[in-house]
């Protein structure tokens, strides 16, 4: 599965479009992840635990977002864009879409 | 009184070790930086040369909260209005950051096209709660076939994407 996120696939030829797809997830912080960034607060900088928690999020949008594609019978998403938001406090929204083509 | 004390002690301890982690922060990403210096990550949309190997999506994010005393600084800039400068090395270094993990996701890549730049709050830093903002980065990476890029386009590529200029570490710390 090729990803871009342009109209194109440089080097490629796209013949035919499957049209938008797109995959989502919702996630928790969880509790003890939330107490050590409570900590790290206070110093500032990097909140690691929050960091790998959306990264996760992110790739199983994407994951999400391809096998949908796939199921198409694309082999590529183009144009693919991410949106984060949150839904309450301590949970948010990942969203990943994109044109599913075949090249 | 005990209050006070603890408010003392964590305004103190965001002060000191916050600026000590900025300072290590910036001169990190400074050093990172000099080694993607030939590889641009730039707004685009076409790539300079049409000798492509493949095309990937390159995604870079980093978590960044705002220290104890800075957050206190802002209270007080709220009821004045004005530049938040204390955050803005916050998310300078978010920006930064995340940049830079975008280029690392693939290293291979000689030039990161259509690169774009979201942030999202986690929470606002209102009351009790904590500014914290998720900063991400993404475009797709392009490998040529060559290896490397064309001189003459290279340099073209320096002209059509001013970087960020290189920035001393700890300076505006």
């Amino acid at each position: 599965m090729i990803l871009t996120n342009i109209e194109t696939i440089p080097g490629e030829t796209i013949q035919e479009h499957y049209g938008l797809v797109q995959g989502s997830t919702i996630r928790a912080k969880h509790f003890g992840r939330d107490l050590m960034a409570g900590f790290k607060n206070i110093v500032g900088g990097e909140l690691k635990g929050y960091t790998e928690l959306l990264q996760e999020s992110r790739n199983q949008a994407l994951e999400r977002m391809c096998r949908q594609a796939e199921e198409l019978g694309a082999n590529a998403v183009i144009n693919v864009r991410i949106a984060t938001s949150s839904v309450a406090a301590g949970a948010a929204e990942i969203l990943a879409y994109g044109t599913a083509v075949r090249v | 009184m005990l209050e006070l004390v603890i408010f003392i002690v964590l305004l103190l301890l965001g002060f000191i070790i916050g600026k000590s982690k900025e300072r290590k922060h910036y001169r990190s990403i400074g050093i990172r930086e000099e080694a993607f210096l030939d590889k641009p990550a730039i707004t685009a949309r076409v790539p300079s040369s049409e000798n492509i190997a493949h095309a990937d999506l390159a995604i870079g994010s980093v978590v960044v909260s705002i220290d104890y005393f800075k957050r206190f600084l802002s209270s007080w800039r709220m009821i004045f209005g004005g530049e938040m400068k204390a955050y803005s090395p916050l998310l300078d270094r978010g920006k930064r950051e995340a940049l830079l993990r975008m280029k690392e996701s693939v290293p291979g890549a000689d030039e990161y096209i259509n690169c774009r730049m979201e942030t999202a709050t986690i929470s606002s830093g209102k009351g009790k709660a904590m500014g914290t903002v998720e900063v991400i980065a993404y475009s797709t990476a392009i490998t040529y076939a060559d290896g490397a890029t064309h001189p003459d386009q290279a340099a073209e590529n320096l002209h059509a994407a001013p970087e960020e200029p290189p920035r001393v570490p700890g300076l505006d710390g």
